[in-house]
């Protein structure tokens, strides 16, 4: 790793993204870690016949949800706490982490866990509760890992997808003091033996949210670990945060999510476990309760609500982060998750960001993609993220009534006037082509003029030809 | 396939800037095409660019200008070829430009309707597979995104080379990997740009080859301007190059 996780910044991406290029290690884990993902998601939709018919109906399903997410999320807080659940709402993620630390201190918790949570990473919640001593141990693999590395993690679903066996062998020994292994299973094993006594000793639990039911209040999390389950049941204090997309209408909604998010993750027909949780026992007169006395559910704003009413950008909303674009996108596979400077990366990064920390926090962001579209063709819910990009690309240059342009230069700026100048008139083109053959000819001129000098860095130029078409077409030989 | 009767042969020829001022010679290799396909080609002069450097670079009312000038040059076009996927889809998207536009956006819904990609357009629309071509050469195909993924064009091409007599096509693994173009990025972010495309190229050191082959010229740029930098023997070839060899 060549940056420091505090330093990492998206507006860097460029520097961060040369690094990362220079790490053969890091080459080779992406690599190989990013084909595996997207050949087993291959095979598992292979084996489906309608998976189109699905991705339509998963994208309607959530377009109906965005138009009325206030109507979704309303009734989802009423229903979750008619089931016995305490219900937050939280505008951004200070008001978030604040909730969270309160619920902490007032039932006295000092030992918490907490297991894969894209949202309490996008609020920053471990650093916000390690601020009162309260910061809680990671308890998914990767995310324990993570955080035994003082890292951030570098994919939506896996974490640690940037590093190798080895190297996850090498921090065990540092920290765990462990004896020298890279076998996975005694590695897992070493890791099982620390997380069961966390979970045996936590008295607040902190997840995620991969769906919120609004119909009946329930939350489902998906997993493969089980650490979930613990995490969510054994301490006597559950928290889940739950970004307010995460809603869908009708428990029979699952079917088709429940159908497109494993497979298009890990290539998985289902995880492991998929744990749904509605309110407490007690709420439901259990006679034997199980679970824990208090379920508090923090909905999240945080922006979204900003996208949702944005009819260009809302598809954005329809994401449910199962990380095939990013192991789709050739971008994301030569520079890795933490090039992008962000808690997001890769393709849905790219497009969330922006919107969601605002585009002069993210500036290269929008511009960093060939936009070949592979993230689009594997999106479970055809999300169409190059068309987001341009979108935000040209937002980017032009502004928008709520946000100013960024800052172009101003050779950049004029070259376009110029090119569109030169473009528009025959004449002028033809003049500009006779120009550029001239100034071809001209020693360094490659070293000169910029656009042309970073071609060269990497490439030999093209060279006009002597004649264009234009110039030697004869018309038709018949 | 069958002759579509309702397609025009008389076909106004999009060059495209890069075709036109890079490699005349893929463009006069696509009006032979073209011509023994049965059709009556046209070069109107007053064409330039589609518009797509700036749109992608976010410059949208200098893309529009441009995109403009293009609705008019082919304003009485009966059918427009372009021997590019790239610029042809970029067409198709003139819909977006033109989106708030209630003069321009019927143009442009049409302009996209009568626009073709050359190796679509032969195979769907003409029915044409055979033009009696000959090379003698390993061929490794490159399918580009946007005539790929926009256009949906995949076995078009491979139809028209496996009639090319002498012609052997290796299908490479990586064929349908971006070769890191993607316009004003691959200046933006050269280094990132050339890591994308290194990949697909050394597949090329275990799969032997002669030719890649595409059928848009802004990729054949990027991948031949690495070739030559990594001093490898693979030459690149457009599509209409390859059909119009004897």
């Amino acid at each position: 790793m060549n940056t420091s996780p505090s330093n990492r910044k998206a507006n860097a991406f460029h520097a961060q993204a040369k690094n990362a290029l220079n790490d053969a290690t890091l080459k080779q884990a992406l690599r190989s870690a990013t084909d595996t993902f997207a050949e087993r998601r291959s095979a598992a939709i292979a084996a489906v016949p309608d998976w189109e018919a699905l991705r339509e109906q998963a994208r309607l399903v959530k377009d109906a949800t965005v138009a009325r997410l206030d109507h979704y999320i309303e009734q989802f807080a009423d229903n979750a706490e008619q089931a016995g659940a305490t219900v937050h709402w939280a505008r951004d993620g200070k008001e978030a982490c604040a909730i969270v630390q309160k619920i902490a201190e007032d039932n006295g918790a000092t030992r918490l866990v907490k297991s894969k949570s894209m949202a309490t990473e996008e609020i920053h919640l471990n650093k916000a509760l390690a601020e009162r001593a309260l910061e809680p141990v990671e308890t998914d693999l990767g995310e324990w890992i993570i955080q035994l590395a003082g890292e951030t993690p570098s994919h939506i679903i896996v974490p640690a997808i940037h590093m190798t066996r080895d190297q996850v062998g090498e921090l065990f020994v540092d920290k765990l003091g462990i004896p020298p292994s890279n076998d996975p299973k005694t590695l897992c094993a070493h890791a099982r033996e620390r997380l069961r006594s966390h979970f045996a000793q936590a008295d607040l639990g902190i997840s995620g949210v991969n769906f919120g039911v609004a119909e009946t209040g329930s939350i489902l999390i998906l997993e493969n670990e089980g650490n979930v389950r613990m995490t969510t049941t054994m301490p006597k204090v559950h928290v889940a945060v739950m970004g307010i997309e995460r809603v869908i209408p009708r428990f029979k909604d699952l079917e088709v999510f429940l159908r497109l998010l494993p497979r298009s993750g890990t290539g998985q027909h289902l995880t492991t476990y998929q744990s749904i949780l509605t309110g407490t026992d007690s709420a439901q007169d259990s006679a034997n309760g199980q679970g824990p006395e208090q379920v508090h559910i923090v909905l999240l704003d945080n922006g979204r609500s900003k996208i949702a009413v944005d009819e260009k950008m809302r598809e954005t909303l329809a994401c449910i982060r199962c990380g095939a674009c990013l192991n789709a996108c050739p971008v994301y596979q030569t520079v890795g998750g933490h090039a992008y400077g962000t808690v997001y990366p890769g393709p849905i990064g790219a497009i969330l960001t922006p919107q969601l920390a605002g585009m002069h926090e993210a500036k290269p962001l929008p511009f960093a993609s060939s936009l070949c579209g592979a993230c689009k063709d594997v999106c479970p819910v055809k999300i169409d993220i190059p068309s987001l990009l341009l979108e935000l690309r040209q937002r980017a240059v032009e502004g928008t009534d709520h946000e100013p342009a960024t800052k172009r230069s101003f050779f950049e700026s004029m070259s376009w006037r110029m090119w569109s100048w030169f473009m528009r008139g025959p004449k002028r083109f033809r003049f500009a082509s006779a120009m550029a053959r001239l100034g071809q000819r001209m020693p360094l001129v490659h070293r000169l003029v910029p656009p042309m000098a970073a071609w060269h860095s990497t490439r030999e130029l093209p060279r006009l030809a002597k004649r264009s078409f234009r110039d030697t077409y004869k018309g038709p030989s018949k | 396939m069958t002759d579509t009767p309702t397609t025009s042969r008389n076909v106004s020829l999009f060059a495209t800037c890069l075709g036109d001022q890079l490699s005349p010679d893929a463009v006069h290799a696509t009006v032979t095409v073209l011509e023994r396909a049965g059709c009556q080609v046209t070069f109107d002069p007053r064409q330039t660019c589609c518009g797509q450097p700036a749109f992608n670079s976010g410059f949208w009312q200098e893309a529009r200008e441009v995109a403009r000038h293009f609705l008019d040059v082919f304003k009485d076009a009966e059918v427009i070829v372009a021997p590019s996927g790239s610029c042809t889809a970029m067409v198709h998207r003139f819909v977006d430009l033109f989106r708030d536009d209630a003069e321009l956006l019927p143009r442009a819904e049409a302009m996209a309707h009568k626009t073709f990609e050359l190796s679509s357009f032969l195979v769907r629309e003409l029915g044409v597979t055979n033009l009696g071509a000959r090379l003698d050469a390993r061929v490794g195909w490159h399918d580009a995104c946007h005539g790929l993924r926009e256009l949906r064009i995949k076995q078009e091409p491979r139809q028209l080379l496996a009639q090319v007599q002498g012609l052997e096509l290796v299908e490479l693994k990586t064929c349908e990997s971006c070769c890191g173009f993607g316009g004003t990025f691959s200046v933006k972010m050269p280094e990132v740009s050339t890591a994308m495309l290194d990949h697909k190229l050394d597949e090329l050191q275990m799969t032997p080859i002669d030719v890649l082959a595409a059928v848009d010229s802004s990729c054949l740029m990027q991948i031949r301007g690495r070739l030559e930098r990594r001093g490898s023997p693979v030459r690149t070839m457009h599509l209409a190059e390859i059909l119009a060899s004897r």
